[in-house]
Parts: C-alpha cells; structure tokens; sequence
C-alpha cells in the first residue's frame, strides 16, 4: 500500500499528490512515469511523474480529472492509501550534452514539462521555457516552471495571462530570432505536441515528444501501447515514453487514444446517475 | 503388501463432466466441473501399476503417477495428494492445463489398445478434493538463514520457490503485476483455471514462509546486482516470454487490434468480463483471432464469452499443424468458433476514425516441409477475401522481455532474447544467477516451467550448499 502524504489542488481540474514509495522514489528520472491502481477494481493508470524527493521516499504525480479512474483519484485523501504504485517505467529524459533547449508544456502536460526542465538545466543547458494554458484560471507550477528556465513566456489562448496566443507562436518567434537549439522538447495534448512539430520542422531542430498512449503493464507485454515512429513499431512503455516528434504517427496515436472514449463515457454517466439516485434517496 | 485387485478393463477414460457448450460460451466458469469421488475411484482402477511406469518418465517434475492413482484406488486422497505434492507443487494447476496426450499419458500402457488412463483428470481429481477437505496450513520450515529472490511469479517461480522454501531458505518473490501468478492469472482464462485455484496455491507459498512482493519489476525498480547487495545469495529468473509478435503487416496500429497479451490481460488479471472492474474491453461483434497456439484458444473463447457473435480463427496452416491441444480446439469448435484454416491476413482495414472495419486475408496452400518439419503454408494467388470483423486479436507468440538482461551486466542471451543455460539448464552465464521455463526457453508450456523451477531449486540448492 503506498500513502498519499500530500494532496493539493491546482485548480479545480488538476490535483497534485505525493505519494510515498521508497523503492520509485529512489531510482526515479525526469521523464519516467509510473502506473497506480486505487483499488481491487481500479484500473492501471499511468502517469509520468511531476517530482520526487529520494530523502523522503516519495514521488510526486500531477493529473487531470479527464476519466473514471482520475475523477477517483481526486476524490482521495491524505492519509489515504493506494492500492498499487510501480515504478520507475519507461527511460529518463536524455540531458546529457545539450546547450541549448526549449522545453514547452501545454495545460497538464506542463506537470511533466517541468522536471524535465529542471533536469536539463542542472545537467548544464540553456533553458528556454514557454507555457501555454486556455485562460488565466487553469495556470499551473508557473513559479516552479520559471525557476528552472533562464528565460521563461508564459502564453494564454485568450491572452488573459502572459501573452496571447498558442505555445508555438511563441517557437516560432524564438526559431526565427535564429536561436540555435540543439533539441524542443514538447509535453502536452496530442494536438499541440503535433503542432510544435510542425513548428519546428522547417527549422529542422530536433524535437522529442512524452507521449502517454492506452497501456496495461507498462513493462513491454501488452503492446497496447504501441505508436508508429518512422514507420517502426515502438512500445511507448519500454522504448519510450519519449520520441523523436517529426517521426510519430500522431493520427494513429489519436485513434487508438479514442478506442474506449464513448465506452468510458457510458460508464461514467451510469455511474453519475448511481450518484444522483443516492443523492435523492438520502434528500 | 500391495493388494492385488483386476483392473478395470473399459477401454475409455471415464468421460469429463463439462458445462454444455452453449451455456458455457457465455460464461466464464469453469468448462470442465471435475470427476466425482465415484468417477475418479473407478477411473483409477483402470491404471495397470506398472513396475516401469513409463507416465512417470514423460513427467517433467516426475510425478509418482501409479503410486498416486493407487491410493486414489483406495479411496485414500489425502495419501494421493502427499505422493503428488512431494514432487509436484501445484497439481490443481498442471491438472488442468498440462499437456498430457503428449506427456504422460502419452507413454500409459492402456493406450496402446483404447484410451490412456485420465492421469490429468485424476490429478486434478486429487488436488480439488485436498483444497476442499483439508484445511491444515503446510508447515513453515525451519529456516537455514539463507536469503533468495526469486523474479517472476509465474509457473517456474511459484515451483522453484516452494521446493527452496520446503527445504528451508528464505524466498521472497519479486512480481511485476500486482497480483501475483503471472501467466496464470493474466493469460489463461478463468474457464479454464479459477483463479481462486492460483491464489489458494499462493496462499500455500505463503505459509511455508515464502514473502512475495508485487509491483516490483526487477530490471526497473531493482536490479539483479542490487538484489545480491540486499543479501540474496541467489537469484532464479523466472520472467517468462512477455513480449508479444506482430505480423507487420498494414494496419496493425489500428484502434481494435490488440495482442493476445492485452486482450487476455484486460480479461483475466483486469477482469473486463465482471462489472464492478472498470478495466474496457472492446464490445465486439466480430473478432479474428490469429494464430493457432493454446493462447490463440484461450482468446477466442474469451471473445465468444464477452459477447461476439462471430469469432474466427485464423490461422495459416491446416488443423493438423495447429500447436494447440487438441482438446483446446475441440472446446472451441463446440463453443462456435469458425476456423478459417489455411488463411493468411493481408492486411487490416480501418475507417474513417482508424477503427477496424475488416480484414484481408489470401487462402494458402501447404507446400514442401520447413524447417520445422511442417510442411509451409504457400499462397494462393488472387484468393483474397475481407473478413468482415470490427476487432482482430493477433496470437502470434511471444519472445523473453529485455528488462532484465539488459540491466545485467554478465547475463548472455541466445539472438532471440533467451537466457544461455548450461548443461544443468538452469545455470545462466552469470554466478548465482539460474533461470527457467519461457525466459530460457521461448513460448513453451506451464508444466515445462514447473519443471524448470524444480531443476531451478536443486542447482540453488547445490550452489549453496558449497558456500
């Protein structure tokens, strides 16, 4: 069992949690994830990990209320135990060597966009930040995320924070100053990682996405989490969860990421009808 | 003195109770319900007692077979029982999912006119009546203070770390999942072997003082060199062949085909088939299984269960060459499956949102022998045909996971990814460090595993011993 020692919410769809597991905590590098299962009937959901404290023994995991398994999550507390907690999963981010990089994170994925910035600027490199968010409400880990840049922009699709405009208005603008990076590394939804690749193609700099596909064991048996990269077949679980972005196949990522939209969604309906029939048994 | 009694001269094994197929097909009790104390009394006059006992030989953990079926005989199956465990951990579980026809049964003398003895079913018999009627706990033993981690804890494991625990070591299990059982609980299908069977086996572990730890991935969160600074004296690797094959054929990465790995994994271990899990699995109305393994079985008689209304089988050869038993097909075939033998997948054909809408195949004919001493399957040009299915389940084998040799400084690899052994077959390359059943030997059977996990046992042993 592994306790949640820390709970806190980020905004009212992103919670933040540490959790202690000495084992995960101890070997555990930016870019890895783990899987947690909250009980017998739960099922294994990965998440890259946001932190971690090896002292303490714990790992600090970042997640949005967009599923069943998430939305019960968020309904824990501290003190409260999980039932599964495994981990360190997938290879670390790759820091070593690097100048210069932009590291950019989107919504939630900027939980995972954080370490990874931070690794990259205690291994040495130049770290140019850029944030994006919908709207002012919805802003996360600005002052961590800023700590670990040299230069930071924060954007807003609405400009109701930072300057207006996506995440890669600003790549571009920094590309076409003619700053050299030797590697963009995009955390985010699906779309917006695809669109930083289109971004940075024609620049031709390198560009590594963290990809977070369907999977079951995460050790390389299920193949669940399989994407197309360069035309190959690759186990985001084992030979990920990092990419090189221009090579992914993200329509494919895409489809499969939808296969049990529409069966979670009755199930989670059926269940919000369960809660309202409780609700008015109980009024 | 052996009381002589005249055997039972009926040419056929007493018949297996089983579920009707088309009740069972959608169910996931368990196909065969087992013999009655009548049944398996009868049936076991029927073994000759033979002084050589060539069943025994064709044993991978040798089990004393005319012995055990002697008391069986006798109507004392508590004696039975011990005769089986003394060599043989987990006889529920090879019971029911031992290849028999082809081990010992294959060698019984009543075969050679009419059927073998139901050894299998006997055994089965034996184990079933022991869980249900004995509560007594094994013993832990006494402990001789020497600490070894065993990796996996699936058929090998479980065998290797019960006959160390029996003699006295200090085990503890490493399980990567968080049940532990390994293929038997995320593979084989809870038809065919309760899982309440796997956990009462566990349970048994347990209590012989053998400590497991699940979520443990040894090659991520520990390594092998980190277990021997811990203290391990000795470490058996028992992490099966994990890694499921693909064809590489188009289409594969479309939304609805799944290995035979994740179908059965969301079904067994997830239990997608129960509602009260929140694991999904795709509602199906047509599914292709390829391949013609037992896990091949195992898939499309999960498909069946879950609601499909057409379940093919693919597969590329014809029936003889199918690797499953024969019993598998025969369940499947009883519980409506098409067999599409002779057939090949081209490719799969996918929607507008990369769904699977159906699937190419061309019609094949054998040609001369391979390699394998099977003749090869050759095309027949222009006989393709869609098969109209919205999943496909590819059950092509499986190949050892890299984690562990990959973070094993020492530990050699055959190409395809299995473990060198010597000529004790459990000795890998590196000191301290056995290994068997599929990480040495590729996709192979559970029984070969507990085998393995034996032989596992008596080198650990021997090795410590000398220290």
């Amino acid at each position: 069992m592994y306790k949640i020692v820390r709970k806190e919410d980020l905004n009212p769809n992103v919670t933040r949690m540490e959790i202690e597991a000495p084992f995960v905590a101890k070997k555990v590098k930016a870019g890895q994830f783990i899987i947690l299962r909250i009980d017998e009937y739960g099922e294994r959901l990965p998440l890259t990990v946001a932190g971690y404290d090896r002292e303490k023994g714990t790992v600090t995991i970042i997640f949005q209320l967009v599923g069943m398994t998430t939305k019960a999550l968020a309904k824990m507390q501290e003190g409260d135990y999980l039932l599964d907690f495994v981990g360190p999963l997938g290879k670390p981010t790759d820091v070593e060597g690097k100048k210069r990089v932009a590291v950019v994170g989107g919504g939630v994925g900027c939980a995972i966009a954080y370490p990874v910035a931070k690794a990259m600027h205690e291994a040495g490199a130049v770290v140019d930040g850029i944030m994006g968010f919908r709207n002012k409400d919805i802003v996360i880990l600005e002052d961590e995320f800023n700590a670990a840049c040299d230069h930071f922009y924060m954007m807003t699709d609405d400009g109701s924070y930072g300057e207006k405009g996506f995440v890669t208005v600003k790549l571009q603008e920094l590309l076409e100053q003619g700053i050299e990076y030797d590697e963009v590394i995009a955390i985010g939804p699906v779309p917006m990682m695809n669109f930083v690749c289109k971004t940075t193609k024609p620049f031709g700099v390198k560009t590594i996405v963290s990809l977070n596909p369907i999977m079951i064991d995460g050790t390389g048996m299920c193949g669940g989490c399989r994407v197309t990269v360069g035309g190959e077949t690759k186990f985001a679980c084992v030979d990920g969860p990092e990419f090189d972005g221009h090579l992914v196949d993200f329509t494919e990522l895409m489809n499969r990421n939808a296969t049990y939209r529409e069966q979670e969604g009755e199930k989670m309906n059926h269940m919000c009808r369960f809660d309202k029939m409780a609700q008015d048994l109980i009024k | 003195m052996a009381q002589i009694r005249k055997p039972n001269m009926d040419p056929k094994k007493a018949p297996m109770p089983a579920q009707d197929p088309n009740v069972r097909n959608k169910n996931f009790l368990e196909v065969c319900t087992g013999y009655s104390q009548e049944t398996a009394m009868t049936e076991a006059t029927r073994c000759l007692g033979c002084k050589n006992h060539p069943c025994v030989s064709a044993c991978p953990v040798g089990v004393r077979i005319p012995e055990f079926i002697a008391k069986v005989a006798e109507g004392d199956f508590k004696a039975a029982y011990e005769v089986i465990n003394g060599t043989n951990a987990l006889p529920a579980i090879s019971g029911r999912v031992c290849p028999q026809e082809s081990q010992c049964e294959s060698k019984c003398v009543r075969g050679i006119k009419g059927e073998p003895v139901g050894i299998g079913r006997l055994e089965r018999f034996v184990a079933d009546w022991y869980r249900e009627n004995v509560v007594e706990k094994p013993v832990k033993p006494e402990s001789n203070g020497k600490k070894v981690a065993v990796v996996g804890s699936g058929p090998a494991g479980l065998t290797c770390a019960s006959d160390l625990a029996k003699k006295g070591y200090q085990v503890t299990i490493f399980e990567a999942f968080h049940t532990a059982g390994g293929v038997l609980v995320y593979g084989i299908p809870e038809f065919r072997l309760p899982k309440a069977i796997v956990k009462s086996e566990v349970e048994k572990l347990e209590a012989l003082g053998v400590e497991i730890m699940t979520n443990m991935v040894i090659g991520k969160v520990l390594s092998i060199d980190e277990l021997f600074e811990m203290g391990y004296q000795a470490v058996f690797v028992g992490s099966g062949a994990g890694l499921p094959m693909f064809m590489n054929i188009p289409g594969e990465g479309l939304s609805g085909v799944y290995s035979a790995n994740e179908y059965l994994t969301r079904t067994n271990l997830m239990k997608a088939y129960l509602p009260e899990y929140d694991t999904p699995v795709m509602q199906s109305k047509a599914v292709a299984v390829v391949g013609g393994g037992n896990v091949a079985m195992d898939a499309c008689r999960c498909a069946k269960r879950l609601g499909a209304e057409h379940v093919y089988i693919v597969y590329r050869r014809s029936k003889e060459e199918m690797p499953a038993r024969l019993e598998e097909v025969e369940h499947a075939e009883e519980e409506g499956i098409d067999f599409q033998l002779l057939c090949n997948p081209v490719r799969i054909i996918g929607d507008e949102h990369g769904r699977v809408v159906g699937m190419e195949c061309v019609r094949m004919e054998l040609g001369e022998p391979d390699a394998s001493g099977r003749r090869r399957p050759v095309e027949i040009e222009g006989s393709n045909f869609v098969l109209d299915v919205d999943t496909v389940i590819m059950s092509l084998g499986t190949s050892p996971n890299p984690l562990i040799r990959s973070t094993t400084p020492g530990l050699e690899t055959t190409k395809k990814g299995c473990l060198i052994v010597g000529e004790d077959d459990v000795s890998t390359t590196r000191e301290g460090v056995f290994a068997g059943g599929d990480a040495v030997t590729g996709a192979a059977t559970v029984i070969l595993a507990m085998g393995a996990g034996k032989k596992g046992a008596v080198a650990i042993d021997e090795y410590l011993s000398k220290q």
